[in-house]
């Protein structure tokens, strides 16, 4: 898919998590995070590196990272998958280890899952990281079309199969989708050979947000089932097949990235989302995402 | 003349033909290398005339072919070498070596007879050269040697005829002689031997081996399936260490030498192709072309000069491969490994005693475990295998949910122990095996069985993951089974899925697990011995038919206890063709309903087509896979019944024990309810 010139020159990154399995919530790969994977090897292929931020001990955890691992196979070469475990409690704070290891690590392109399976899983790790680092950040990439020295060409993901081509400049960040290319397989072979190495000298400060916290179980409650009254099956069909959708948007295009910012902030504004006075902050999101 | 020539032909043929052989050791010995045991080659006689030749039996016509070729062409040779090679020209033996070259000519013209129209699993080419030169070499030593015992002694003396003998016999020496050691068709007798003394399974020629499980004991002479099997059934698949640097085999040289032994010594009869449930339905497998691939493989070189049936949909003649080459794809497709069910009929009818399920399985695992390319829904299996402790991703909490109603003790209660750990299997998450359990169940109750389950702590066994190549995952499973297991009291561990019973009887003891295993067929046959079961024997007449599951018969020659089962209800059992260990596989085992090769026919419809040959209106199993597999044909066909529903249809209630289950409440609301 990938002329291999520009994924050399590029370096990659795919950062994973420890996955929990819905039924038995037993570790694993956590599904996005494994399709991120999937998207560096074909990037990539096997100098794709792994980073993991957790609790170097953690028997159950190496079990999961080596599953990542046994990814790194039908690549060409036999060259074993690579992680570097950045050591912290669960007590700290992840985006602080990772933005710092990033920053030294001459990364261009950082792949994940857009949230995870365990923990806070609140999605908000690309964009914390991204804001630290000053890099760009995408959000429910379904395929990288293509790379070079300074940018990358992606397929973001919309309701109903959609796809909305992106442009984005390196380094960045890339928060993959659930509808990317599915994983490959897990090899118990690759999965031994691959290393798993403890990166030393990490800082890690603990996370004083969530200190503040209180959490409590989730409670299960009744979903309202959608009847359909229709006799007709297509109907019926059609209902259940439907997925949400936005309707009554506007597509604009041929616009400056600032005649864009407006527009987008003025119907931030009408949505009473924005207050009045103007943020600069999202301005440059919003005009980084229409490019 | 002749006196110089024979002498010069037959050792300058044995020098050759050693060198050749030495050539074929050297081919054997880039295989995984394992201590040798240099006295076993004294067992191939016994293992010769007692184990091969019960296999080549079942075709009684070819034993005979072969008894009287084969047994006269090694007394003809060895007579040859004494009396023309060192020239001992006794009249007693030249009368010995003209009644063995005659009983070869016998054996020849029966093996060129089947020749003139070679059945489909036959291979021609060398093979079709070889029955002529069975006849070149009897008739020319026959001529020969005439004159050792005083016939037309002026005849032979010289000239054109002798010259035309000299020929024959120099045509039959390269053929049998040297065409022995440098791979022509008679390789087999030279590489068979040695295989026979150097096999890979030693259980399989001894019936008092301490590793065999003998079957119940019951008796049963039905001539269609009955078959005094010799040595044990070692079916157990061989552990593989997980520690090795790479994990099954990638090329031909990573097999264990004695399997490149093996491969060499098919004598490419085709009775694997002939029984093959996945080359009769189209799939593209066939047994007989994948051992000789991997001959191909072991020397080097391309299929193009094999002469047989090829894989059905795939061209013969494209594929090549050396022994330090990968196997797949370009000697074998993966798609041929996938296709195979597992179900041993070629291990079993092969007169060589090749393992080639060992050699798929072992193929497999280096795809699996190495290359991680197990087919989609294979892949799928053993991810859940390891997320949740059964193929289909389910909670394993709701094991159970089918008993609710039931009230099943768990073992977990009855620290003191109980009789029978009854083991569920994974059919217990299938509504069809449920009702299957469900029958199982009121028969262990009216039997008053002391019984229990694990619930929840029980998981796969770990046949799938294996059979599909995952060592990894089935040590994993079996592990943790065997520390379940060890957490309890209980004196057997009875079943009602072939396969966990297989597994655990059979596999586990390599890793540390030894119990008594019991079929559920057994165990009902042994109840109803001890008369703690009581039935109402049908009065309508129905023909019924019994399939044997593989992993029970084949595996574990357990035919006798279910046909006892279908005797004691009074079911008049018309035996399908393919019976007992001739049985054709329903198509489900070792993950083929998972890889789903793509073929002309399914394997369960052929099966059905058995089934229907016998007229029967219902076919009785005793396996979930095989229900859910001969239950996918289409209706209208015969109804399936697993042994146990049969059973528990017609057994007589207890009052009391009804007692016990259905409180008074429950049967005044029932009695209020209009029928």
């Amino acid at each position: 898919m990938m002329p291999p010139d520009d994924a050399n020159s590029v370096s990659v990154f795919a950062l994973v998590s420890s996955g929990r399995h819905p039924v038995s919530g037993r570790a694993g790969r956590a599904r996005e995070d494994a399709r991120a994977v999937e998207m560096g090897l074909m990037l990539a292929g096997s100098a794709l590196k792994l980073a993991h931020a957790g609790d170097a001990d953690d028997g159950a955890l190496r079990d999961c990272l080596e599953a990542y691992l046994g990814m790194f196979h039908g690549l060409g070469d036999d060259r074993p998958g690579e992680l570097s475990l950045l050591p912290m409690t669960t007590e700290d704070d992840a985006v602080a280890a990772l933005s710092e290891w990033l920053a030294n690590s001459g990364a261009r392109l950082v792949l994940t899952g857009q949230r995870a399976e365990c923990g806070e899983g609140s999605a908000m790790l690309p964009y914390l990281l991204a804001e630290r680092l000053g890099w760009s950040v995408v959000a429910g990439i379904a395929a990288i079309e293509s790379v070079d020295a300074g940018s990358a060409t992606l397929l973001q993901a919309l309701p109903q199969g959609q796809r909305r081509r992106l442009d984005v400049r390196l380094p960045c960040l890339v928060a993959v989708d659930a509808v990317a290319p599915a994983p490959r397989q897990s090899a118990f072979g690759p999965a031994r050979r691959g290393s798993i190495n403890v990166v030393e000298g990490i800082e890690t400060s603990p996370d004083t947000a969530r200190r503040a916290w209180q959490t409590q179980p989730a409670r299960a409650r009744p979903r309202r089932l959608k009847v359909v009254k229709s006799g007709n099956a297509r109907d019926r069909f059609k209902a259940a097949a439907a997925k949400s959708s936005a309707s009554g948007g506007q597509v604009l295009s041929g616009l400056t990235p600032d005649q864009a910012a407006e527009k987008l902030i003025d119907y931030l504004r009408k949505e009473k989302i924005l207050r009045e006075e103007k943020t600069p902050s999202i301005s440059e999101e919003a005009s980084a995402a229409d490019q | 003349m002749l006196q110089t020539l024979l002498p010069i032909l037959i050792f300058a043929a044995l020098i050759v033909g050693a060198i050749g052989a030495l050539r074929r050791v050297r081919l054997w010995r880039q295989g995984r290398r394992s201590p040798m045991v240099w006295r076993r080659i004294l067992l191939i006689p016994k293992r010769y005339l007692n184990d091969l030749h019960h296999v080549v039996a079942r075709d009684k016509a070819m034993a005979h072919t072969h008894v009287a070729t084969a047994g006269g062409f090694v007394a003809a040779m060895a007579l040859a070498v004494v009396v023309h090679g060192f020239g001992w020209r006794h009249p007693i033996l030249g009368g010995l070596l003209l009644a063995a070259s005659a009983a070869m000519f016998v054996g020849a013209l029966a093996v060129n007879r089947r020749r003139v129209k070679p059945p489909e699993k036959l291979s021609r080419g060398p093979w079709q050269r070889l029955s002529k030169s069975l006849l070149a070499y009897s008739v020319g030593m026959f001529l020969i040697s005439l004159p050792l015992v005083g016939i037309a002694p002026a005849l032979f003396g010289g000239g054109v005829l002798a010259v035309l003998l000299i020929a024959l016999v120099a045509w039959g020496v390269l053929e049998m002689i040297v065409g022995m050691g440098w791979g022509g068709p008679m390789k087999h007798a030279f590489a068979g031997s040695l295989h026979l003394a150097f096999h890979r399974r030693p259980e399989r020629f001894d019936d008092r081996h301490p590793k065999s499980i003998r079957p119940s004991g019951h008796q049963f002479d039905q001539d269609a399936s009955h078959d005094e099997h010799r040595g044990s059934r070692s079916t157990a698949l061989f552990p593989l260490d997980l520690n090795a640097e790479k994990l099954g085999v990638e090329k031909p040289a990573d097999f264990q030498w004695e399997q490149l032994l093996g491969f060499d010594a098919c004598v490419q009869c085709g009775r694997c192709q002939a029984v093959c449930p996945a080359f009769a339905a189209g799939q593209p497998l066939n047994p007989k072309k994948l051992i000789q691939d991997m001959v191909v493989g072991m020397a080097g070189g391309t299929d193009s000069g094999y002469a047989g049936s090829g894989y059905p949909g795939i061209e013969v003649g494209k594929h090549h491969g050396a022994s330090a080459e990968p196997i797949v794809p370009q000697l074998v497709e993966a798609e041929t490994l996938w296709a195979c069910t597992t179900c041993r009929a070629c291990v079993e009818e092969c007169p060589m005693m090749i393992e080639h399920v060992d050699a798929i399985v072992d193929m497999r695992r280096f795809i699996t475990l190495e290359r991680g390319e197990t087919p989609e829904k294979g892949a799928a299996a053993i991810d859940n295998l390891i997320a949740t402790d059964n193929p289909g991703g389910l909670d394993n909490a709701s094991r159970l949910d089918w008993a609710a109603d039931l009230e099943i003790p768990r073992i977990q209660d009855r620290p003191e122990g109980v009789d029978v750990l009854l083991w569920l299997g994974d059919g217990a998450f299938d509504m069809r095996n449920q009702r299957t359990l469900r029958a199982l169940v009121k028969i262990l109750r009216a039997g008053n069985v002391d019984f229990a389950v694990l619930g929840d702590e029980e998981r796969d066994s770990g046949d799938v993951a294996r059979r599909l190549g995952d060592e990894a995952t089935f040590q994993r499973l079996a592990e943790r089974n065997i520390a379940t297991f060890s957490r309890y009291r209980f004196q057997r561990i009875v079943t009602a899925d072939p396969h966990s019973f297989h597994v655990i009887g059979r596999e586990y003891p390599a890793f540390g697990g030894e119990y008594v295993v019991k079929h559920h067929s057994t165990f009902i046959a042994e109840l109803f011995d001890a008369g703690r079961l009581s039935v109402a024997t049908s009065e309508q007449r129905e023909t019924i038919t019994y399939h044997d599951p593989c992993y029970l018969g084949r595996y574990n020659g357990e035919f006798a206890a279910p046909r006892q089962v279908l005797a004691a209800l009074g079911l008049d059992v018309a035996e399908m063709e393919r019976s007992g260990y001739r049985s054709r596989c329903c198509g489900g085992g070792g993950g083929a309903a998972l890889s789903d090769v793509p073929g002309k026919a399914r394997i369960p419809d052929m099966r059905m087509i058995d089934v229907r040959e016998t007229g029967a209106t219902t076919v009785a199993v005793a396996c979930p896979q095989c229900t859910a597999m001969l239950e996918g044909v289409v209706e209208p066909r015969p109804q399936i019944k697993d042994l146990a529903e049969l059973v528990a249809d017609a057994l007589i209630e207890q009052p009391t024990a009804a007692d016990d289950i259905v409180s008074p409440a429950d049967s005044e609301f029932f009695d209020e309810v209009p029928a």
